[in-house]
């Protein structure tokens, strides 16, 4: 059955839509993450824009509220998490020694299920306009919208959260059952830590958010009554579910950027990381208390002050183990031979902006003190810093990092450093001044304010940064294209790399490893090159290697869905049906038709040893 | 050997759902999966338990429920978890036919359990207990119609495996999936029990 023959080599656009390879999902998940990157930045500008003069006209009203909607759900959503798996899919597989992960199929499924999600929800735009209940979607500001934005906004989340889902346990499984000989779990990168954590982190918290997003569809669709509070609903329902998964979700966020950071830091320090398991145990309780603190976003509901203040403690706990990480990453770089690359900078710069953040954070977590900052711009200036200036910067530093394993091309250091400092300062610029704006009463979401209170210096400044900010993107825009000439072609090992990903040629070949590396400590491919061998030891002798076939049916499922997403927010049932019955045909597809992948043979791989390319 | 081959009682390994990688993976991402499942059910319960007294001018829970129908309910599913154990023995013992029988035992029971789930809705519609009702309704729907929707996803899992692999005996290829499928079926029991003591037995004294 599992015959060679079986196995047809695809090419171009249909190799791209049939691909069940890590490396070239994570491609996929850069490209559609950056594209939503670049969408969600555009409607920032624009808001930046409507509020760089008081009494401004330019975006008002509901078109004000479908930006300020569109930005956040964009961003978190279809940018920030895209971006994160794009690393996930690419590197994590290389860090543990595998060949894949645990289910490429479901890996295709999980990357189109998050793209058609998004596809979907900008649509909104084209078609009677987007959503304007805000990313958090508070009921009944929901529920009572009459026009169709806050479907596309369900049925998009919907569709895209299945896929996320998928995509956490696949990495779980991955991380449990296929790391190389030797790599125990305290001898895994810190990335690879990070993006376990995160991935337990999305199992235990979308699902309250698929929940959530049912009740809300069905409120709308169906006419359910759960947070209608003239039928006995209850609108804080809503607020409950949806912090429950959101407050795990910006540790969802933020530990991956940890992770890149403590990558980055300890190569171009050249040092292994200070505290290595203090750093897993950080990043464990973090997750962990993730999960108990979502209350901190409703202090002004009501609940009163014995669960205040429980949620407060709980959250200021967060900023033991997150100061644990911001010491250690300094202890790396003490005495340690500092390289300033790009990918450097971004991270050094990443450590006292995030520090910022945190301490208001901190500042947020004392109820008495949240009722006069919340709903003010000095949340917004808060949540931009730990996710902007966290997260954001983090990825960036990913890029430039990663880059050459990803592209088989370095980007330009000098425009890399262009890039950074715009970025960097605009930054601040545009955020720092929102704290005062914040605590002198500003409110946020509000799309205008008048002159005459003070507000208006602060806020010009503030637009000023956000166009530098767009400025860094246009010109890592310009070091991308420029890339794609060959005079940046890389080795394979451009930054002196301590960790698996780094061992193998480029372009890696399709099955990672020729011979599954033998991992002989922390630091793996370090070990190797202090002890002289260069390279790594192999743990299995040149053999046959099983490959999984690609299939298009991820492709068919996910468009099903994406059809039905239609039929549901028109309410047409023949439709919803049709999508629906083709995600069904689908599933039966892959149960019946048997599909157990090819081999490559051992002379190919001999092959490729010899010509340099394994 | 290869995984679509039809193992014989002298190379049958103790553990056919995990002598692979692949199997070994499937093992753990449902047992994950199921953790996942878990947190949807408890955010279900919850908004249940939150709006259960809101029936407004209709029946309560108390008025509409009747026990003896939900304890039938609860017996078939509750024996379907049994047959599918002894199904997954079978499928130790490399009795394929034995593990047919009783994953068809345990097919007609789901089936029994959603006929009479459809019986009760009908019957509660009649008694003007409906979806959008109350808030009481929207939250007793969702919560019992989720758990009916795992119920016939289940129904239509098995019976698309059982047809598939009708005449190739235990492989390393299919048991992984004979043996995913008993534990999506406990789980789905396991929630049952706790919807039959939170929606029913405090429905009717709580």
């Amino acid at each position: 059955m599992a015959t060679h023959e079986s196995h047809k080599k695809r090419s171009g656009l249909m190799d791209w839509l049939t691909t069940v390879d890590h490396k070239k999902i994570g491609i996929l998940y850069l490209l559609a993450g950056g594209f939503f990157f670049l969408i969600g930045g555009l409607e920032a500008i624009l808001m930046r824009i409507q509020l760089m003069e008081p009494d401004s006209k330019i975006f008002t009203g509901e078109l004000y509220n479908q930006l300020l909607t569109m930005h956040g759900t964009t961003m978190i959503f279809l940018a920030a998490m895209p971006i994160i798996f794009g690393f996930m899919n690419a590197i994590l597989p290389l860090q543990i020694g595998a060949r894949d992960v645990a289910f490429p199929f479901v890996n295709a499924v999980g990357f189109w299920l998050f793209f058609f999600g998004g596809l979907l929800l900008n649509l909104s735009w084209f078609l009677g306009g987007a959503p304007e209940a805000g990313w958090t979607a508070y009921a009944p500001l929901s529920t009572v919208a009459e026009d169709t934005g806050v479907d596309f906004y369900v049925l998009g989340l919907q569709i895209a959260g299945a896929g996320t889902l998928a995509g956490g346990i696949n990495f779980l499984v991955t991380v449990i059952n296929m790391r190389a000989p030797g790599m125990t779990f305290m001898r895994m990168p810190l990335f690879t830590w990070a993006s376990f954590v995160t991935s337990g982190l999305i199992l235990f918290a979308f699902p309250a958010l698929t929940v959530g997003i049912f009740l809300l569809m069905f409120e709308r669709v169906f006419d359910a009554n759960f947070f209608n509070a003239d039928m006995g609903g209850n609108v804080l329902i809503w607020e409950h579910i949806f912090w429950i998964f959101g407050h795990p979700e910006v540790y969802i966020l933020i530990l991956p950027a940890f992770g890149i950071i403590s990558e980055i830091v300890s190569t171009f320090s050249s040092k292994r990381l200070f505290g290595y398991s203090a750093m897993v145990f950080a990043t464990v309780l973090i997750g962990f208390l993730g999960f108990m603190v979502w209350v901190h976003h409703m202090f002004t509901v009501g609940l009163g002050p014995v669960a205040n203040s429980i949620f407060a403690v709980a959250t200021m706990a967060i900023a033991i183990p997150t100061g644990v990480k911001i010491f250690n990453w300094i202890f790396t770089m003490w005495g340690g031979q500092i390289r300033f690359t790009t990918a450097m900078l971004f991270a050094v710069g990443f450590i006292p902006t995030f520090v910022m953040g945190g301490v208001t954070g901190v500042m947020l977590s004392v109820p008495a003190a949240d009722y006069q900052y919340h709903d003010s711009y000095f949340v917004v200036a808060h949540f931009h810093y730990v996710i902007v200036g966290g997260l954001i910067l983090g990825l960036f530093a990913g890029l430039y990092y990663w880059y050459p394993r990803m592209f088989n091309r370095v980007l330009n250091e000098t425009l890399g450093k262009w890039n950074f400092w715009l970025f960097f300062i605009g930054f601040h610029l545009t955020f720092f001044p929102q704290h005062w704006l914040g605590l002198m009463g500003m409110p946020r979401r509000v799309y205008t304010y008048m002159s005459g209170q003070e507000l208006d210096g602060a806020n010009f400044v503030s637009t000023i940064g956000a166009i530098l900010m767009g400025a860094g993107t246009i010109v890592l825009l310009i070091n991308i294209i420029i890339s794609a000439s060959s005079k940046y072609a890389t080795t394979k090992d451009p930054w002196d790399g301590r960790t698996l990903e780094w061992a193998m040629p480029v372009p890696t070949p399709e099955y990672n490893f020729a011979q599954t590396p033998l991992v002989r400590g922390l630091d793996a491919l370090y070990v190797e090159k202090a002890a002289g061998n260069g390279e790594m030891t192999p743990a299995e002798p040149v053999g046959e290697i099983h490959m999984p076939n690609g299939s298009i049916l991820p492709f068919i499922m996910s468009l099903g869905l994406f059809i039905s997403g239609f039929g549901f927010i028109y309410a047409n049932w023949i439709v919803a049906g049709a999508g629906l019955g083709l995600v069904l045909i689908t599933m039966f597809l892959r149960s019946v038709i048997d599909d157990h992948g090819y081999h490559i043979h051992k002379e190919e791989v001999e092959a490729d040893i010899k010509g340099g390319r394994a | 050997m290869n995984a679509g081959e039809r193992l014989t009682d002298a190379n049958f390994p103790a553990h056919p759902e995990k002598a692979t990688l692949e199997g070994k993976n499937k093992f753990v991402g449902f047992w994950l999966f199921l953790g996942g499942e878990t947190v949807l059910f408890a955010t279900l319960f919850g908004t249940y338990l939150g709006l259960r007294n809101m029936h407004l001018d209709g029946p309560s829970g108390e008025e509409l429920f009747s026990l003896p129908l939900v304890f039938l309910a609860t017996m078939l599913l509750l024996t379907s978890s049994l047959t599918s154990v002894y199904a997954v023995l079978s499928l130790k013992q490399n009795k394929v036919r034995s593990l047919q029988g009783w994953f068809i035992v345990t097919l007609l029971l789901g089936l029994g359990f959603l006929g009479l789930e459809i019986y009760e809705f009908i019957h509660y519609v009649h008694e003007g207990h409906t979806f959008t009702s109350s808030a009481f309704g929207s939250a007793f729907y969702t919560l019992v119609g989720f758990h009916g929707g795992h119920v016939l996803f289940g129904i239509l899992w098995i019976s698309t495996l059982l047809a598939r692999n009708w005449n190739r005996g235990i492989t390393l290829a299919n048991a992984p999936k004979y043996y995913l499928f008993a534990l999506y079926w406990h789980f789905v029991d396991v929630v049952w029990v706790f919807i039959f003591t939170v929606v029913y037995l405090m429905g009717k004294v709580g």
